[in-house]
């Protein structure tokens, strides 16, 4: 069998794929759901009708994109168990709970109160209607919260002694567990930047609309509403990412070295941070870099004179630790992955800040390069979004569960290269003509605009209820 | 009771929430070419569904989560095993799932179509292999001393797995076909009542031929009393449909696929997957489950949430409860 059968290869493939596939369209199903609660909640206390056109105009680029996020989340779960039985079968006592809880607890009440919200216009009281919308945000955030937490099992194992006659992991505390010091930082800071991607959203489809200066008494709403989002939300998960690093760095050295490719420990000014490296991908010779003294030192301790250990080291602490082996991940990506995450998370931050200074006190640019970064910054938080997961991912291996199983030891015996191949591919081609039928769709909805506001009648004074008919 | 017996229970109920309320989901998808005369039929079909098929697919993630948890073992034998049929299931659901949002966002005939035949196709195909899978798991597969299945593809298409198959689809089309009755007015209605005896007669003798088969291949007393109880169902909501009374011909369809579900547990008890070659090496209750710690959370947060999971849904589906009619659908679209 040659090398492009390799079932641990194609796995992990699929696995990378089909995970930052359906993490393009979570961010927005969270982020959005939030923003239409809001927009909705608006439009029952003040009654103003441009509330309710930006209600209905957000909820349905939200629902375009929400089966999206429902369909290609089963794959998810399902995957664990087709591609990785071995490691299903080592961590299901620990790892299998918080995903159960997750269903039960925000899976359900997610998927029950989507549907009562849209076709419910007509069917329930207003007040009643927007506790559908509330309810479903809570089951989107309260999904995250649980999968962050198996996550963070991965990332850092507590709460588990090993069985070694079944040869697995056993829980020994649920409160542990779900209280993991790492999904403790990762959920703020990915929950905000759910709301950063959604924020993204609405600034570039208002811009779309004002720079061409139609819809604009809703679309000047939504995009202050958009830029304050933005950079409240950016400033909490720079915060929070902050925290991550920290739990990172005491549970995961191995990994923020490898963000920084520091292959020597380093202490104090020693420690800094490189902003841009030209050299050799592995790390040897550097010929152009641009560095911040004492920066790396300042993330990773929160003093200046700090020391952060080097990958070499780390790797001669884990070759003692664990047995002779290769500890370190691939540098190159994990160092890329981790600038171009914090560098497009800070771009879309300023575009927000610049943005709320150009449009003050009813300001509005009049520069079309302005509209047009606007417009086209959309994709910053959301490609920083998966290269924030690609660096967390990557950075854990070789590791599977850090220090307990490695990736290569966690794939499915039985399952041949061929088999996965063809899932990998039919997976890629479903999903490569769906992003395009998604992608039409929104823009196509985008460029509708807002709806106009129902008119009461002429005779009656009734203002028409919404039905929902698909 | 031992609480991973109580898990292994657990774990029927919620498939038979799922293949319950999914399963009509199914059965309204698969009716489209038999009962949607024109976009209007079509649409009144698919509206019957519209508001509730992502909470009743959910089912199924929940199911799955929870094997996982309970019985990691048998999640991690089945997931793996089953491999190519789980990935055909996948991608049939995430072709109808985006298909029911993705339909009306567009007037052109040709685009409707064209998800029309993915809401069909992506309901057939999971109606059938789900029913392939349980059989199979029911009758034993090959596996090693590390519970890993050794068999093909092509081992799991045998003649009980297959009969298992088409009696899943059957049930379904029928139980979607009686949903319709139930969910719809106007001429749909009476069309779907004259299809669903249709339906239900050929359902009848495959349902019964298999859990004949199970029965007496697999099953003990306690198998026999489920099935009997699971045809007498089936009998009863076919005449029900005949006098008319939809909804009672719909809970007792409702009855069927869940004591049908029942009547495979049943058989398995107290194996989860029985090894063919081997009785050494199956999976059982005992040597698939988790911990009892595990399994003691896993209870207490069931316990809690079942109630209130149950009271919300019902009432969801008490506030959906309209029926569905062309009038309807062509008033919204003015």
């Amino acid at each position: 069998m040659n090398e492009w059968l390799d079932p641990l290869l194609l796995s992990r493939w699929q696995f990378g794929l089909t995970t930052v596939y359906h993490f393009l369209f979570v961010p927005l199903t969270i982020g959005l759901a939030l923003t239409v609660a809001i927009f909705q909640t608006a439009w029952v206390r003040t009654d103003k009708t441009k509330w309710l056109q930006l209600t209905h105009f957000f909820g349905k680029l939200f629902l375009i994109n929400f089966a999206m996020g429902v369909v290609t989340g089963i794959v998810q779960e399902f995957q664990f168990g087709m591609n990785w039985s071995t490691y299903s079968r080592f961590v299901g006592d620990v790892f299998g709970a918080p995903l159960a809880f997750e269903g039960i607890t925000a899976f359900f009440l997610e998927a029950t109160f989507i549907g009562l919200w849209i076709f419910g216009w007509d069917k329930l009281p207003k007040g009643l209607h927007l506790a559908t919308i509330w309810l479903t945000v809570v089951g989107s955030i309260a999904s995250a919260y649980f999968i962050l937490a198996a996550n963070a099992f991965m990332q850092n194992p507590i709460a588990f002694r090993i069985n070694e006659e079944r040869g697995r992991a056993e829980l020994t505390d649920i409160g542990t567990l779900l209280t993991n010091p790492i999904s403790l930082a990762s959920f703020p800071h990915t929950i905000f930047a759910c709301f950063m991607v959604s924020a993204g959203l609405i600034i570039s489809v208002a811009a779309f609309h004002l720079y061409r200066k139609q819809h604009v008494d809703t679309m000047r709403p939504a995009l202050k509403f958009g830029l304050w989002m933005m950079v409240i939300s950016g400033a909490l998960t720079t915060f929070f990412g902050d925290s991550l690093s920290l739990a990172m760095v005491k549970a995961q050295p191995m990994k923020m070295a490898a963000a920084e490719a520091m292959y020597h420990t380093a202490t104090g000014a020693n420690a800094s941070f490189s902003l841009f490296t030209l050299g050799t991908p592995d790390g040897v010779s550097e010929l152009f870099s641009v560095r911040i003294p004492y920066l790396l030192s300042f993330l990773s301790t929160h003093t200046l004179d700090g020391t952060v250990e080097g990958i070499n080291n780390l790797q001669d602490q884990y070759t003692t630790l664990y047995g002779p082996g290769d500890y370190t991940p691939m540098i190159w990506v994990t160092y890329w992955a981790f600038r171009w995450m914090i560098g497009l998370g800070i771009a879309h931050i300023l575009v927000a800040v610049v943005g709320l200074w150009l449009t003050r006190k009813g300001r509005s640019p009049k520069a079309t390069w302005i509209w047009k970064v606007a417009i086209w910054s959309f994709p910053f938080s959301l490609a920083a979004m998966s290269v924030g997961w690609i660096f967390t991912e990557m950075g854990r291996q070789p590791w599977l569960v850090f220090g307990l199983l490695k990736t290569q030891d966690g794939v499915s015996p039985n399952v041949t290269g061929l088999t996965i191949l063809i899932s990998l591919v039919a997976f890629t081609l479903v999903y490569g003509v769906l992003a395009v039928v998604e992608f039409r769709l929104i823009t196509r909805a985008v460029r509708k605009g807002p709806e106009d506001a129902p008119v009461p009648d002429a005779e009656t004074g009734v203002t028409p209820q919404r039905v929902t008919v698909y | 009771m031992e609480l991973n017996i109580l898990w292994f229970w657990i774990i029927a109920v919620m498939f038979i929430g799922y293949f319950v309320l999914d399963g009509f989901d199914f059965g309204v998808g698969m009716s489209l070419p038999f009962l949607g005369k024109d976009d209007t039929d079509r649409r009144v079909l698919i509206n019957s569904i519209g508001p509730v098929w992502d909470l009743n697919e959910t089912w199924v993630i929940v199911a799955g989560a929870s094997l996982f948890a309970a019985f990691p073992e048998w999640y991690a034998t089945m997931f793996s095993g089953f491999y190519l049929a789980l990935l055909v299931i996948l991608l049939a659901l995430i072709v109808r799932g985006v298909s029911f949002e993705y339909r009306h966002q567009r007037p052109e005939s040709e685009w409707k179509k064209w998800f029309d035949g993915m809401i069909v196709v992506g309901s057939a195909i999971p109606a059938l292999l789900w029913g392939v899978a349980f059989a199979n798991v029911v009758q034993g597969v090959q596996l090693d001393a590390g519970h890993n299945y050794t068999g093909t593809f092509f081992d799991l298409l045998n003649p009980y797995a297959l009969l298992g198959g088409v009696t899943t689809l059957l049930l379904f089309f029928t139980h979607g076909v009686v949903f319709v009755s139930l969910k719809t007015d106007g001429d749909i209605r009476l069309r779907a009542r004259k299809l669903a005896t249709k339906a239900g007669l050929v359902t009848i003798v495959v349902a019964a031929s298999f859990l004949l088969w199970t029965v007496l291949a697999f099953g003990s007393l306690f198998t026999a009393l489920f099935a009997a109880a699971a045809a007498v169902a089936l009998i009863g909501s076919f005449l029900l449909n005949l006098r008319g009374s939809e909804g009672w011909a719909f809970t007792l369809m409702a009855a069927t696929i869940g004591l049908a579900v029942l009547t495979l547990f049943a058989s398995l008890f107290p194996d989860v997957m029985p090894a063919s070659n081997d009785a050494a090496n199956s999976l059982t209750i005992d040597n698939a489950s988790s911990t009892p710690y595990t399994l003691q959370v896993m209870t207490w947060t069931a316990v809690i949430a079942a109630p209130v999971i149950f009271l919300y849904q019902g009432w969801t589906y008490w506030v959906l409860r309209k029926r569905v009619s062309r009038s309807s659908i062509e008033a919204a679209a003015l």
